[in-house]
Parts: C-alpha cells; structure tokens; sequence
C-alpha cells in the first residue's frame, strides 16, 4: 500500500539554504533513503545525497532526520505516522558542501594523528599469538563502520567549533581504547589519549553510543576504560606509589610511550 | 556570505548548514532530563534535611543508612562502631554521606544524568547546549571526577557496614514494639527489616556494577588470557554494568524509603509491621 509522504528537506550550501518541503509517493517497507532516491528521481534532480550500500555497512547516508542523527538506509518509514512529515537534513557538525552532503575531512584529519599499531617482535618460529579472548575483546570496536553519527552528535564539537583541534571524538576514543587493550601493540597510549585526542573534554553524556547504528556501546565500553587507564597514569596515587616501591602493573611493560 | 556571521558558533555556526532551530528534534526530549532535575533535587532536598535533622533515625533495632556507621554523639544503641567522633558538635550523618555522596557524585552514570538535567550540556543528544564555552572534565573542579575509584573503596566499606545493619536489624525488638502477647525475645522480621534487605541488595548492585570497579577488577588488563580469574570477574561485573543507571535509580530509592521508614517509626507516627 503506497501513500503520499510529506518531506521536509534541506537544500542549499555553505552560503546558505533553507528546509524545502516535498510530497512523495512512498510504499510499504521503504526506507528514507528510498523516498529521498524518489524524490530526487521525480522531483529535485539536482539533490545531492552521499549513499552507496543501502545496508548499513558504508557508512555513506549520515544524516539528521527529524533533528536526531541516523542513517538514512536504516529509517524505516514504518517508524513513523504516515501523516506525519519527516524532516530531513544534513548532519549539523560538519561544513555543509551541499544539500544533505556535508565535508567530513575533520575525522580524516583526527585519524591521521593517531598512531597506527606497533607490533612487537615476532615469536622464534616466525608467527605472532594472541589468545581467543583477547582477540575477542576487540572485535565489538571493530564493527564500526565509520558513518561518524557519533562525532556529529558529540556535543564537545558539534556545539563549540573551537574545540574541534583539540578533540578526537568518540570513534578515536574507540581506537585508542582497542589499541590500548591490544596485547600485542607496544605503544602506550593513554598520555596521548589524554593529552593531544583531549579525552577530558568527554563528559561522557552518552549520546554517541545512543546514535550508533551498530550499537557499539562506545562510552561503556571504549571511553570510561579510557578514561580509567588514564587515572591510572596520572591520576592515582596508589599506582604511582606502586611504580616507586616496585610493585609494577606488568601490563604495561615492554610499550613505550608516544 | 555566512562566513561572515562570525559571532554564531555550533550548530548555526559560519561553516553549518544553515538552519536556526538549536534542534529539529520532534519527540519528548525534555522529559527525561525534566524527571531526572525533579527527582534528582528532591532527593537532594529530602537528604539534606535528614542529614541536618541529627534526630530520629534509630528505631531499635533499625539504623537509618543515612546514619549508618554512626560515629558522633549518637543515641544509645545506634552506634556498633563505637563513637570516635563524639566531639563533633553536627549531626552524626555529615560525617558518613560525604562518602556515599562523593562515590554518587564522581560515579560515571550519576555525571551522564546531572551534566545533561542540570547543566544541560547537552540536555539531550542532538540538542544544542546554551554554554558558549566547554572544556569537559579537562580542566579543576570537574578534572576530580578522577577520584572516583576512591569513592568506590570508601563504597564497599559503607556496603559492609549497612549489610551488618541488615543482620541487626533482625535482632528482637524492645518492649514497646512488642505484639501479641509480648514477647521480645529472640530474633524478629518486620517490614523495616525487609526493607533494609531490598536496599542492601540495591546498594550493593549499584557498587559492584562500577565502572571503576570493572576497570579495578579486570578491566584494566591487555591480557585477558594471562589473568582467567580476573577475566571471569571482570566479565560478571561487565554484566551487572550494564544496569549500572538502573542499580543507581533503584537504590536511590531504597535509601530514602528505609530512611523514611524509619524516622516514622522513630518519631512514633507508625508502627512496624512485623511479620515474626
């Protein structure tokens, strides 16, 4: 059973543009990115919108619809009233290029600061191990597939411009936090996490794990551990204490701070 | 051009998508930081009241965990600790909660709920916050949120003790509680004992579900495959907190309400049900 689809949608560029508003025949099962392909088909040829899978492993349809942050392969129109309209537009922490397309660069920027893995030695026979459960513990943070839903909702620089030089975001948090457990990397990484990827600014009010579309449980999971690991550098007396008397967390020897 | 308008910042920002709603948000995203404010600042008010009372938070054989281990100038009976702080000349309850507050105060969860119905920073995902300026938890007061592991430490103890008030509170109850045919002897389970009961478990689901905790116990490990029994642990704990916002809500609950239990008992306006 198809329906007419009210849609409110943002066009325009950096120099300015405005919500324009929209009918379009939708059908049952249909997702947003479904009625906006409509759309631009029928109606607005000239819109622009960044898609590719349509399944929810690219990444690509990040967008904000009705104001919360989502995929557009991922909405279900089912999700809403069919008299309702669905207000479409493009992710509001990012320089818009045009339409729903914004410039993502500042991520690709964040990305190339973090130290890659430093694996070290391999064992006599040529190979590297590494038991089950700790390749396990990983593997949640790689399910990430980069759609950044969680940097444009981080309020750290989604609502103040200026401290996007100074912070990260949550899906480098994610990184440092799969980094920073993995046994076999040989850096230390919780000065840094601290320092340059600015960890202090999170004030770990959950909403990148709440848009997740792979519900990577970002703030539970990746940033408080982070920021545990980083009490444990600077902030704990008792660990430093530790160190001073000898007695180590053998955890972390053999890595080398960077 | 709207590089121009340079004293906007964040959402409607030079560089944004021109859009002046601070969010286009349609559902209710005000209610969940609006029960948090009313319940948060009511427990505040009624705590803070009862903390200052300095009276009617004994009613033998129950202990208010506001009062609980009572160290100061206690009424008899009240204090299983001894009374070390018999000078201070306040009420006995300011020299315990500053450590149930701190660990609440500092606890990851607790931060998650007031920054956004307090502070609103943000007040809900997507909705932009009213603060010009932001350093987090960079930079003094907020970077003491820290310490919150040592809060955790002070937290079991604080647990331990109102679990030993959970065993006296089995204890027979004085003359004047006394029903039927007046016998007080032995042990007895009144309402007030079940109550303790429900708010102990709470409590001690509320602090083993810590992160500080899950990072103390297993967490902060590379090697998961070089520690087995630590793994376990941490995997129990990685279990419970996951609840961690419920624990925090439930037992928020429990303490006030076996708190307010007995300082009706204590002012004599009801009487325990006593089941034996």
């Amino acid at each position: 059973m198809g329906y007419d689809l009210k849609m409110r949608v943002w066009r325009g560029d950096i120099d300015g543009g405005d919500l324009a508003d929209y009918t379009v025949e939708v059908s049952e099962g249909e997702v947003v990115l479904d009625a906006l392909h409509r759309l631009q088909a029928t109606q607005a040829g000239d819109l622009a919108i960044r898609w590719n899978c349509k399944a929810g492993k690219c990444g690509s349809c990040s967008a904000e619809i009705n104001g919360r942050p989502r995929l557009l392969c991922m909405t279900r129109l089912s999700d809403f009233d069919e008299s309702e309209t669905i207000t479409v537009t493009p992710m509001r922490s990012f320089p818009v290029i045009r339409d729903l397309v914004t410039d993502v660069s500042y991520n690709y920027e964040k990305a190339k600061e973090l130290p890659g893995i430093a694996l070290g030695p391999r064992d006599a026979d040529g190979k590297r191990r590494m038991a089950q459960i700790d390749v396990e513990r990983g593997q949640e943070f790689r399910k990430c597939i980069e759609c950044f839903l969680c940097q444009n909702t981080c309020h750290v620089v989604r609502d103040h411009e200026d401290n996007k030089p100074a912070f990260a975001g949550p899906r480098f948090f994610l990184r440092y936090a799969e980094l920073d457990m993995h046994p076999l990397d040989t850096h230390d990484r919780r000065e840094l996490a601290q320092g340059a990827a600015g960890l202090g600014m999170c004030n770990i009010t959950k909403c990148c794990t709440e848009v997740c579309p792979e519900n990577i449980q970002i703030t539970d999971n990746a940033i408080i551990p982070m920021k545990e690991r980083v009490a444990d550098r600077k902030y704990d007396p008792l660990v430093w204490l530790g160190n001073k008397i000898g007695l180590r967390n053998k955890d972390y020897e053999g890595r080398t701070e960077v | 051009m709207a590089l121009t308008d340079s004293g906007k910042t964040g959402v409607t920002g030079p560089t944004r998508a021109s859009i002046e709603a601070r969010t286009l948000r349609s559902d209710r995203w005000w209610l969940a930081p609006l029960t948090t404010f009313v319940v948060f600042t009511a427990f505040v008010i009624y705590a803070t009241i009862r903390a200052f009372m300095g009276r009617d938070y004994y009613a033998s054989p129950y202990l208010s965990p506001f009062y609980s281990p009572c160290l100061g100038d206690c009424v008899e009976g009240a204090s299983d600790f001894g009374q070390p702080f018999q000078a201070f000349p306040l009420s006995a309850a300011l020299l315990i909660l500053i450590f149930p507050l701190g660990f609440r105060m500092t606890c990851y969860y607790y931060r998650k709920a007031y920054y956004r119905a307090f502070w609103l920073s943000p007040p809900a995902c997507a909705v932009a916050e009213p603060h010009s300026a932001y350093s987090g938890e960079s930079r003094l007061p907020l970077i003491l949120q820290n310490i919150h592991r040592y809060f955790w430490y002070a937290a079991v103890l604080v647990g331990a003790v109102l679990t030993f008030d959970v065993f006296l509170a089995f204890r027979a109850m004085p003359a004047e509680y006394a029903v039927g045919d007046g016998e007080t002897s032995g042990i007895h389970m009144g309402l007030g004992t079940l109550l303790m009961i429900i708010n102990v478990v709470f409590i001690w689901l509320y602090t083993l579900s810590c992160h500080s905790c899950r990072h103390v116990v297993g967490g902060r490990l590379r090697h998961f495959s070089k520690h087995p029994v630590r793994y376990k642990l941490w995997t129990w704990v990685s279990r419970l907190n996951t609840s961690h916002g419920r624990w925090a809500w439930y037992s928020l609950f429990s303490v006030a309400i076996v708190d307010l239990y007995i300082f009706l008992l204590a002012a004599g306006t009801i009487q325990d049900v006593r089941f034996f």
